[in-house]
């Protein structure tokens, strides 16, 4: 664990980075440091690998004193990432992954072996090894930078700012990526951004720190969501933060209507014993994926216009997509009702609005009485 | 008649002898200017403030005419090679010491900090990281300083037959054979533009990293 006690840095000129802060950085999990431009996060950052010295506090490293270690040592047991990946630009890509464990000792061979290998992990065609960091894109460069930090498979990975220099569309891939990656390896990575939704994304823990460098407020994001330390931090969450909260709500609860989901060669009899159950009709077609719905008097048996289906909206899939994914289908559906897959795309049920505000009243209930179970009321 | 490259002989070297003594009169101080260059530059880079002041030095000594070098220069190397040369050091300076502080402190902020990151030290950081990011702008401060020193090298005639090529000019006006005069700049000039085609055609070689005009990804 990195444990950050009570540091500040102060300047020479008297501006103080950072104040009194402190955090318990927990093991194999992302906590990501989030704030407005002159909070201090960068420079927090810096300090735990010594980039940047405190003037008062310490920053332990699974209880001892990053100072006790040569810094060059130090530095080379973590992983660091910054905006535009910072490649050396005269080095092939492979070489610029294989720097740390070159400076490592570690034998050309060996270490382009493991250059390779992750080249691999992070999704990078082999046959960009011998380009330069100029022939990549800024997403693939920033690949790169995070193949880089991992080469010498260090424990601690710091990451500033790394993916926003890049397009929002290559963001969420490396955002995604990033997920996958820490599934696997599960390493601690501090992770610095200014963007809240990137740190609602990435972050097992968030810390919210405010301008002057001092921490707002440090917890899981559904628990900053929901309960926002001050108007600061609410405000710095945006002003949908009710809706964003349902992210963390899983929609496996939600109970599905298979009554209005016809196949699209349903018989007349079947049509007519499903209009009863909803003012619309799901048609799917043979393998059961959704096509469309329709009002059920507008279909006629054997002679269904695929064209003249409305469009379904973005289904979800119970279980795995939250509350808020099912929300989004409804609200995006012109009938008020999601539609509910399963992995294959095969349409398991519907949803009403309705269903779903109720499962998010019951989910902020249980959330409710959690807390007050906790707090011991 | 004599030939356009057969040479009186009170110049003591054939006309490839004395292209070969050219260039090692040219080459040779630009050689020791960039040895001296590195390190001064280093200084630059890493304390500011000398910068200015060091920038301020080098113009000055290439203000001082080389004649006023050789009266100085004479007590104590003759009428050598050596007096010829130090003059032509000391004026290189004046274009790579900018030439390798701009190219050293080209190197992307972020390349730095991550160099720095990584766990490199300063010496490894230097001469793995910053001095080949340098390359492009040393070698281009070398184009302009190995061409100046190429036509520069010919004032060595005024202290007695030591300016290689440009002996040509004295022996032209003595014999009256413009002819040589006529020789001895064309050479000089072909050998400026060889040099300076030999400088791409390194940097062309040690930057394979360089993005190529017009090439595709």
């Amino acid at each position: 664990m990195i444990r950050i006690d009570s540091v500040t840095k102060r300047y020479p000129d008297g501006t103080v980075a950072v104040d009194r802060l402190s955090l318990d950085i927990p093991d194999r999990a992302i906590t990501v440091l989030v704030g407005p431009s002159g909070c201090g996060k960068t420079t927090t950052l810096r300090m735990i690998n010594r980039m940047v010295e405190p003037s008062e506090g310490s920053i332990l490293l699974d209880g001892r004193d990053i100072r006790q270690q040569p810094v060059n040592t130090l530095r080379r047991s973590m992983g660091y990432v910054i905006q535009n990946a910072g490649l050396f630009q005269h080095r092939t890509i492979l070489d610029n992954i294989a720097t740390v464990p070159r400076l490592l000792g570690w034998t050309k061979q060996r270490a382009r072996a493991r250059a390779a290998e992750l080249m691999e992990r992070v999704g990078l065609d082999s046959a960009l090894a011998k380009r330069y960091p100029y022939q990549l894109s800024g997403g693939q460069q920033q690949r790169v930078g995070v193949a880089r930090a991992l080469a010498a498979d260090p424990p601690v990975l710091l990451m500033d700012e790394p993916f926003s220099a890049v397009d929002p569309v290559v963001r969420k891939g490396l955002q995604d990526e990033l997920l996958r990656i820490q599934d696997e390896l599960g390493k601690t990575i501090v992770f610095v951004t200014h963007d809240i939704d990137e740190a609602i994304k990435l972050g097992t823990k968030v810390a919210v720190l405010r301008t002057g460098g001092r921490l707002a407020q440090f917890a899981p994001p559904a628990e900053l969501l929901s309960a926002p330390a001050d108007p600061f931090v609410e405000d710095f969450l945006g002003a949908d933060r009710g809706i964003r909260r349902l992210s963390f709500f899983p929609s496996t609860g939600l109970e599905l209507q298979t009554g209005p989901v016809v196949p699209i060669d349903a018989d007349a009899g079947k049509l007519a014993a499903r209009a009863a159950t909803a003012p619309y009709l799901l048609v799917t077609d043979l393998d059961g994926r959704p096509l469309g719905w329709s009002e059920p008097d507008r279909l006629t048996a054997g002679a269904i216009d695929r064209e003249r289906l409305l469009d379904h909206g973005r289904p979800f899939v119970p279980g795995t997509d939250s509350l808020r994914t099912a929300l989004d289908g409804a609200v995006l559906s012109p009938t008020g009702w999601a539609v509910a897959v399963d992995g294959e795309g095969r349409a398991v049920g519907v949803v009403s609005q309705q269903v779903i505000g109720e499962a998010i009243r019951a989910a902020h209930g249980e959330v409710a009485e959690h807390a007050d179970a906790k707090a011991g009321r | 008649m004599s030939g356009f490259f057969d040479l009186p002989s009170d110049l003591q070297h054939s006309y490839a002898g004395l292209i070969g003594l050219h260039l090692r009169e040219a080459l040779l101080p630009v050689l020791a200017g960039l040895l001296v260059s590195l390190p001064i530059a280093q200084l630059c880079v890493r304390f500011r403030w000398i910068y200015p002041p060091v920038l301020g030095i080098t113009t000055v000594l290439y203000a001082i005419p080389s004649l006023a070098f050789f009266v100085v220069l004479i007590d104590y190397f003759g009428q050598s090679e050596t007096t010829v040369m130090i003059p032509l050091a000391l004026y290189s300076l004046v274009v790579l010491v900018p030439a390798i502080v701009d190219g050293v402190r080209s190197v992307p902020p972020e390349t730095l900090a991550a160099a720095q990151a990584m766990g490199f030290g300063a010496v490894r950081r230097y001469f793995q990281v910053q001095l080949p990011i340098a390359v492009p702008a040393i070698i281009a401060g070398l184009r302009v300083a190995t061409v100046s020193s190429i036509s520069l090298v010919s004032v060595g005639m005024l202290i007695g037959n030591q300016g290689a090529l440009g002996n040509m000019l004295y022996d032209a006006q003595t014999y009256h054979r413009p002819a040589l005069a006529v020789n001895s700049v064309l050479t000089i000039a072909v050998l400026g533009i060889l040099a300076d085609a030999a400088l791409v055609l390194v940097r062309l070689l040690l930057t394979p990293w360089m993005p190529r005009k017009g090439a595709t990804r």
